[in-house]
């Protein structure tokens, strides 16, 4: 359709003939990467130490979306949630490696990713029964902050997510280098057996990531419920952004992990302001594929060189 | 573990034992059978869908049933759950018809459901109606056994373009000058509404300055929404389910975007006044069904006798799935009385020769299946409330157009 063709065209030329609406989108974009960013250094813990992918994350998040949506209809400000989330969904994720988890842990990666499928069905259909099936929203009533206009409008929720994300991926840099428990689980991520050897619980060093991927996973969830809307059939956007988030970064880059999840964030800003909402995410699934080309090209590069 | 299920498979095999039995226990009974999503993504509106069909029973039942020629019926209704997927509704309308011995169909939940159930009763030759399957689709196959009683996806939003090009004065424009964003969840229903605004729209020569199809998964439009500020439209329309309803009235506050009119579809299911508050005021949504409309019928009364009766009996206001729920029974029941057999054939016939008022509307079908007497309405969010604005033959008040500036809130 040409009237298409011309109206991106001019989405361009609007893009350029306005830095306001351009740095705007910049800011949204890398506020919107933020929670994924956090939801990604979980997945990436998870996958690295455990060799576990996930797929539960999107429903741990909407879970810790839920505990928020709770609280605010009982009277307490919604970001209180976030570390009750956290809570929660750490508890929650202790249970889930004893009771299933643990079975799964050294086998393929088949059997796991049938495992926490089953199990992120399992959580959808209970929130369903517990809270319903409309969409929800824990207003925190933080207000936002705006310049030009209304041109750039900040949102103080979103910046929140944005500054958490990166106090987090600090915390956790932190905690895997100087904590014995994150030298332990850093030691079992490179070899378990060889942990084992040295004395390390490497069943308690599982239970404590998948926990605490649980918990960061909540605390994510409370601010997407104050940032967007949730319901219980939400989580497969989370699942699938911080995944692809994962792939670009790489395992065991917490670094990385942020940098591409705001930078995303911004490019799918971009796409969807350009091209139309309807190509936003055909354009990050197109951008993985290109990524992880160039990757297999890079590291093909280097293989010659070794031999 | 493993005894836990034992007992739970042993539980749902003795219940639907009973539920077998009780489908045979009298004669004087009619069955009719309807799949509805009572788990799954569209659970909170099956559930709207199976209070509707039910209070329609048990009125039905308590003034003493249905006269079918010389004899007098109860009503009783049948239902499985299709988990809110298509294949399961259409397994499950297969078994309604072929086990359970079902003659006569009530619609599930969505124009998904009821797209996979139609062939279904088509080929068997079972009258369905349905009240919650509003997409154009279904009335371009052929279907001679498909009766609709609501208002079809085009004209859901037909009202807010016709508003617009009435009230084009009080923007301070002609018609042919208003320009219009459109922003449409990419799946059939939204998409069919979309194609109905946009041939009212080409009418009234507008031009469509943004249209966007939204994801599925949709929880963030802002990319949309940075477009309308920068374009500013004249009217934003808006369609996407619940999702797409409570997503929008979040992020136009959030983002501050200003546009002096703004009309969607799913406001009641989205419980956009009582989840967002002020955010909502002043939002155009297109509706079904009122409890202010001033249709009446012998069974339920007016419509807000409707509304009282269902309030009383579930403790909150009726949306209007589950009006459409109950119009559907009252349908059936009424091509019942005039069939005056319980022949398949002979009720198809009488239903397409329906026309009556009830407490939902006036019904009566085309030859597609498709109740053209009945009119979508308007309503506007005003101080809290849902107010009908238009049709002007319905209004109970005036527009507020344009739309106060965030600014000015």
């Amino acid at each position: 359709m040409p009237r298409r063709g011309w109206r991106r065209m001019n989405n361009i030329e609007l893009l350029f003939s306005s830095p306001a609406i351009a740095g705007g989108l910049l800011i949204d974009g890398i506020l919107f990467g933020s929670i994924f960013a956090l939801i990604a250094y979980g997945l990436a813990l998870v996958w690295g130490v455990m060799n576990i992918i996930n797929v539960t994350q999107g429903e741990f998040v909407i879970l810790g979306g839920f505990a928020a949506v709770v609280m605010a209809d009982n009277g307490f400000h919604p970001l209180l949630a976030v570390p009750v989330a956290a809570l929660v969904l750490y508890v929650l994720g202790r249970l889930l490696y004893r009771t299933i988890i643990h079975r799964i842990v050294d086998r393929d990666l088949f059997t796991s990713l049938l495992a926490t499928f089953g199990i992120s069905i399992v959580l959808q259909q209970l929130m369903n029964i517990v809270f319903g099936g409309d969409p929800r929203n824990a207003d925190a009533g933080l207000g936002v902050w705006f310049a030009f206009d209304y041109s750039i409008v900040l949102s103080k929720v979103k910046l929140l997510a944005f500054v958490l994300a990166i106090v987090v991926g600090a915390a956790l840099v932190v905690f895997l280098k100087m904590s014995r428990l994150g030298q332990a689980i850093r030691a079992t991520a490179q070899n378990a057996r060889a942990a084992r050897v040295v004395g390390i619980d490497t069943n308690r060093v599982y239970e404590a990531t998948f926990a605490l991927n649980a918990a960061i996973c909540g605390a994510a969830g409370a601010l997407a419920a104050t940032a967007y809307t949730i319901h219980p059939y939400i989580g497969l956007p989370y699942t699938v952004r911080s995944f692809m988030i994962v792939i670009i970064a790489g395992l065991g880059n917490i670094g990385g992990v942020l940098a591409a999840g705001l930078g995303l964030g911004a490019a799918e800003y971009y796409a969807g302001f350009i091209l139309g909402a309807e190509f936003q995410i055909a354009f990050v699934f197109g951008l993985l594929v290109v990524v992880l080309l160039a990757r297999s090209w890079w590291l093909g590069r280097k293989r010659r060189y070794l031999k | 573990m493993f005894r836990v299920m034992k007992f739970a498979a042993a539980a749902v095999i003795a219940t639907g034992a009973m539920a077998g039995t009780q489908a045979f226990a009298a004669d004087d009974v009619i069955t009719l059978g309807a799949a509805v999503s009572l788990s799954g993504k569209y659970s909170t509106n099956g559930e709207h869908t199976q209070r509707g069909y039910d209070l329609a029973v048990q009125v039905i039942n308590e003034r003493g049933g249905v006269q079918v020629g010389d004899t007098t019926y109860m009503l009783e209704i049948k239902y499985y759950d299709d988990e809110s997927t298509a294949t399961r509704g259409a397994e499950l309308a297969e078994r309604l018809i072929q086990q359970d011995g079902v003659n006569f169909l009530l619609g599930p939940y969505s124009s998904g459901l009821t797209k996979a159930i139609a062939p279904v009763t088509e080929q068997h030759g079972v009258p369905m109606v349905e009240g919650n399957g509003a997409s154009r689709s279904l009335f371009t196959s052929g279907y001679r056994y498909l009766f609709a009683v609501l208002s079809t996806s085009e004209q859901y939003l037909a009202s807010a373009i016709d508003l617009a090009a009435e009230r084009a004065a009080d923007l301070g424009k002609a018609p042919n000058e208003l320009t219009v964003a459109l922003a449409f969840e990419n799946d059939p229903f939204s998409q069919d509404v979309r194609a109905g605004v946009v041939e009212d729209a080409q009418r009234h020569g507008m031009q469509i300055v943004i249209d966007d199809k939204l994801p599925k998964e949709l929880n963030d439009m802002a990319t949309t929404l940075t477009r309308v500020r920068a374009l500013q439209p004249d009217l934003l329309v808006v369609s996407g389910h619940a999702r797409g309803a409570a997503t929008a009235i979040r992020q136009i506050q959030e983002m501050r975007v200003d546009v002096p009119m703004l009309a969607m579809t799913h406001c009641d299911s989205a419980k956009i006044i009582k989840e967002f508050g002020d955010a909502a005021e002043y939002t155009l949504c297109a509706s079904q069904w009122a409890p202010t409309l001033t249709y009446q019928d012998d069974l339920f009364g007016s419509a807000a006798d409707y509304a009282a009766l269902f309030e009383k009996t579930y403790d909150y206001a009726p949306p209007y799935q589950a009006a459409e729920s109950s119009a559907a029974v009252m349908t059936f029941v009424d091509a019942f009385q005039r069939a005056g057999t319980l022949d398949r054939a002979a009720v198809r016939d009488a239903l397409a020769a329906t026309d009556m008022q009830t407490f939902y509307g006036n019904i009566r079908f085309d030859e597609t299946g498709k109740n053209i007497a009945k009119p979508m309405v308007l309503y506007q969010v005003q101080n809290g409330a849902y107010v009908v604005v238009a049709p002007s033959e319905w209004a109970a008040a005036d527009p507020v157009l344009p739309r106060p500036g965030w600014a000015d809130r």
